[in-house]
């Protein structure tokens, strides 16, 4: 394990950007979003959750597949280019990590969707424990463990320090490149002090997170076995009501994975084949040829929720879809949210 | 609070109201919900206070398919809405019974929980000052630090259409000033940059939009059954920005789209996630309406002839565009 002060995560992240990409929550117009990192400009890694979250650096919100051109008759395919540059994400809370498990299990597995592939394969994830959670943070009934938020390092900002801790081959990579840096603007501390600082900062964040509004959810009703009485549950009607059917809690949520491929047009200068995230709560989701098998906002607001809850567990040996990161929480503009579905279906209320 | 809850008991109980729309505690002291409350025991958990800040009046298009009259709660702002809803003959103003709430300004619970504010659970305004009811014991901070954007500029405290009054008076003044003032005032600022910093500055915004559509859904004048940005046959779909001018296609479009419908409800830029002040790009339509056809307030009345879908001699001649833009 690396100390350092944190005035010299400028110097940090200078070195990492050095070699590859860097992604940090940025500040830009009153928000905080992850975004490309270049020298000399502010990050804010005091703001606990960006608005959107790190999904985008390996399933950006749109991204071109090929490019396609008709010329003298002729048809010409440019496909796109698979990332093939490293890339470090910086700053990653628990809740987004294990996202990216959720991720991997959909795009990962057959077939392989290699534009999600290769980003994952080219990146490396440094994680941040979460020095003060908040009131809509819900991650611990999803067993995560924000005080040790796991990824390729983990990392604690405790007072001026920085310490980090990488976990996987590819971390103990990136601090090896960055030995020159880590050293040199390292505070000298025998291990076992710097250990047992950040066992009391771990010790602090669960005692937080054990009190937190949120943390004791009863989920034990939304298991595959009750798929058809939730599905059929009477409680949808009420719970769908205010909802504006917008797409804010699919784009701010770190596992929606549910994606459109469009043609953007350019007439003589051809067409760009493109994917953009989807969300089932808008009208045209799932369209087909044949029509539409969700006609209704209450079947698409149900689909969300059923399908973080029941459906994926259920395909992905019990693994939840939410990882309770609050966003959705924070944003809808009628204060609904998964929170609320869980309580009323899960009988709490 | 009280007085809301018994009166909608009573219009409840003597059927002259099927259902009643308003808000609901959540989880949080700082997010009810709107709601239905179809029964008198339902309103249990009717709630009123400065966290209160959605509009219902969209919601009325829904109810007003459903059988019998819908009572719902507005502010004197959401009045002007449901009025644009009623001329634009999307509400029925029959199957509707409006109790005019007093309204002392609503918040946004964002800036509450970044001052500091945390377990939440009520809010009430004294004065100049906003007072949270927390776990950890009374709090308090400045009024205007806590408002949503529309509630610093607010219109005024009438309610231009209501069947009763509760907790508000007739023909009631104050608003503008009373708070900041002049809602033109950021406007007028961004008027005043040169083409390329205005530029800037809506790049700088619209950049962060992740087109989720929560401005155009929340929107009482975006009331299309099929919106253009939802055809697939159009290339601006909904879903995605394809690049930094599509987006702000979106906005430029969605912006004429309610231009002279709009009344400035604030709605847009209290849901957006991103904080985008999109209340800018509609008022600069009223600003310029105001100056070119004199003062017109969207929602005010529901007979007048709106200024950009009526024709006078006195009209300008669209040739202003041309001089105003410089004559590029
Ligand atoms: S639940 Fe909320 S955020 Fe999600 S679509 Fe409905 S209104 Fe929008
Ligand atoms: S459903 Fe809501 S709380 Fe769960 S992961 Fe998505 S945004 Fe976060
Ligand atoms: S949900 Fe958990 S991991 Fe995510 S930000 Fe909150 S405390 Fe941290
Ligand atoms: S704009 Fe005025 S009337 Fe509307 S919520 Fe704000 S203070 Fe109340
Ligand atoms: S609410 Fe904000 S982020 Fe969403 S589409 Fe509108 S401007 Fe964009």
């Amino acid at each position: 394990m690396y100390r350092i002060e944190t005035a010299g995560l400028a110097e940090l992240f200078a070195a990492i950007s050095e070699t590859q990409d860097l992604f940090l929550p940025l500040r830009k117009a009153d928000q905080t979003n992850y975004g490309l990192w270049s020298e000399g400009e502010p990050f804010d890694l005091d703001t606990l959750k960006t608005v959107k979250s790190a999904k985008d650096c390996f399933f950006p919100q749109s991204e071109v597949l090929y490019r396609c051109k008709s010329e003298d008759g002729k048809l010409s395919i440019d496909p796109q280019k698979l990332c093939d540059r490293a890339f470090v994400v910086f700053g990653m809370r628990a809740c987004d990590v294990k996202a990216v498990e959720v991720l991997d299990n959909v795009f990962l597995s057959e077939p392989v969707d290699t534009f999600y592939a290769a980003r994952r394969e080219h990146g490396t994830i440094v994680s941040l424990a979460c020095h003060e959670p908040e009131e809509t943070c819900f991650c611990a009934n999803f067993g995560i463990d924000a005080a040790a938020p796991g990824a390729d390092v983990e990392t604690w900002i405790i007072e001026d320090s920085l310490y980090w801790k990488p976990l996987t081959e590819k971390g103990e990579a990136l601090t090896e490149s960055l030995k020159a840096v880590l050293e040199s603007t390292e505070k000298e501390t025998p291990a076992e002090e710097a250990e047992k600082t950040v066992a009391e900062e771990q010790e602090a964040i669960r005692k937080i997170i054990e009190k937190l509004p949120l943390s004791h959810l009863d989920l034990s009703r939304f298991k595959p076995e009750h798929t058809m009485e939730l599905f059929d549950s009477p409680l949808w009607e009420e719970l769908y009501k205010p909802c504006l059917a917008c797409g804010t809690c699919t784009f701010v949520c770190p596992t929606c994975q549910c994606y459109d491929i469009r043609d953007f047009d350019g007439g003589k200068n051809g067409v760009q084949r493109y994917r953009c995230w989807d969300s089932c709560m808008y009208s045209d989701f799932t369209m087909m040829a044949h029509g539409n098998m969700r006609t209704s906002q209450i079947q698409r607001f149900r689909q969300r929720f059923m399908h973080k809850l029941v459906y994926y567990p259920a395909n992905y040996d019990g693994l939840y879809s939410c990882v309770g990161c609050g966003r959705c929480v924070s944003k809808c503009p009628a204060s609904l949210n998964i929170v609320k579905v869980i309580k009323k279906l899960g009988g709490e209320v | 609070m009280q007085e809301l809850i018994t009166r909608a008991k009573e219009l409840l109980a003597d059927g002259t109201v099927s259902r009643v729309l308003g808000w609901k505690k959540g989880d949080m002291g700082w997010d009810p919900e709107p709601a239905y409350f179809d029964k008198e025991e339902d309103l249990k958990d009717f709630v009123y206070n400065p966290f209160c800040g959605a509009n219902l009046s969209k919601y009325l298009i829904a109810a007003g398919k459903l059988e019998g009259t819908t009572l719902v709660f507005l502010k004197p702002c959401d009045t002007y809405s449901l009025n644009e809803l009623v001329k634009e003959h999307r509400v029925k103003r029959e199957k509707t019974y409006i109790i005019g709430v007093g309204c002392h300004g609503t918040v946004k619970a964002e800036k509450v929980l970044n001052a500091g504010i945390k377990g939440i659970e009520d809010a009430a305004i004294e004065g100049d000052t906003l007072k949270v009811k927390t776990l950890y014991g009374e709090k308090e901070m400045p009024l205007m630090d806590a408002l949503l954007e529309r509630c610093q500029v607010c219109k005024g405290k009438t309610h231009v259409v209501f069947d009763e009054l509760i907790g508000a008076e007739e023909g009631e003044e104050a608003g503008p000033g009373e708070l900041a003032g002049n809602r033109f005032a950021k406007v007028e600022e961004l008027e005043a940059l040169s083409p390329k910093e205005r530029f800037a500055f809506w790049q700088r915004e619209l950049s962060k939009c992740i087109r989720c559509n929560a401005c155009r859904n929340v929107c009482p004048a975006c009331s299309c059954l099929k919106c253009v940005f939802d055809g697939n046959q159009f290339d601006s779909s909904q879903k995605a920005n394809a690049d930094t001018f599509e987006e702000q296609m979106f906005h430029i479009i969605r912006a004429y789209h309610v231009a002279g419908r709009c009344t400035d409800c604030g709605e847009c830029s209290r849901v957006c996630p991103e904080g985008i002040p999109l209340q800018l790009l509609n008022r600069k339509f009223i600003k310029d309406i105001n100056t070119f056809y004199g003062e017109y307030q969207a929602g005010a009345d529901t007979e007048s002839r709106a200024p950009l879908t009526d024709f006078t001699f006195e009209d300008v001649e669209p040739g202003i565009v041309n001089e105003r833009g410089g004559g590029r």
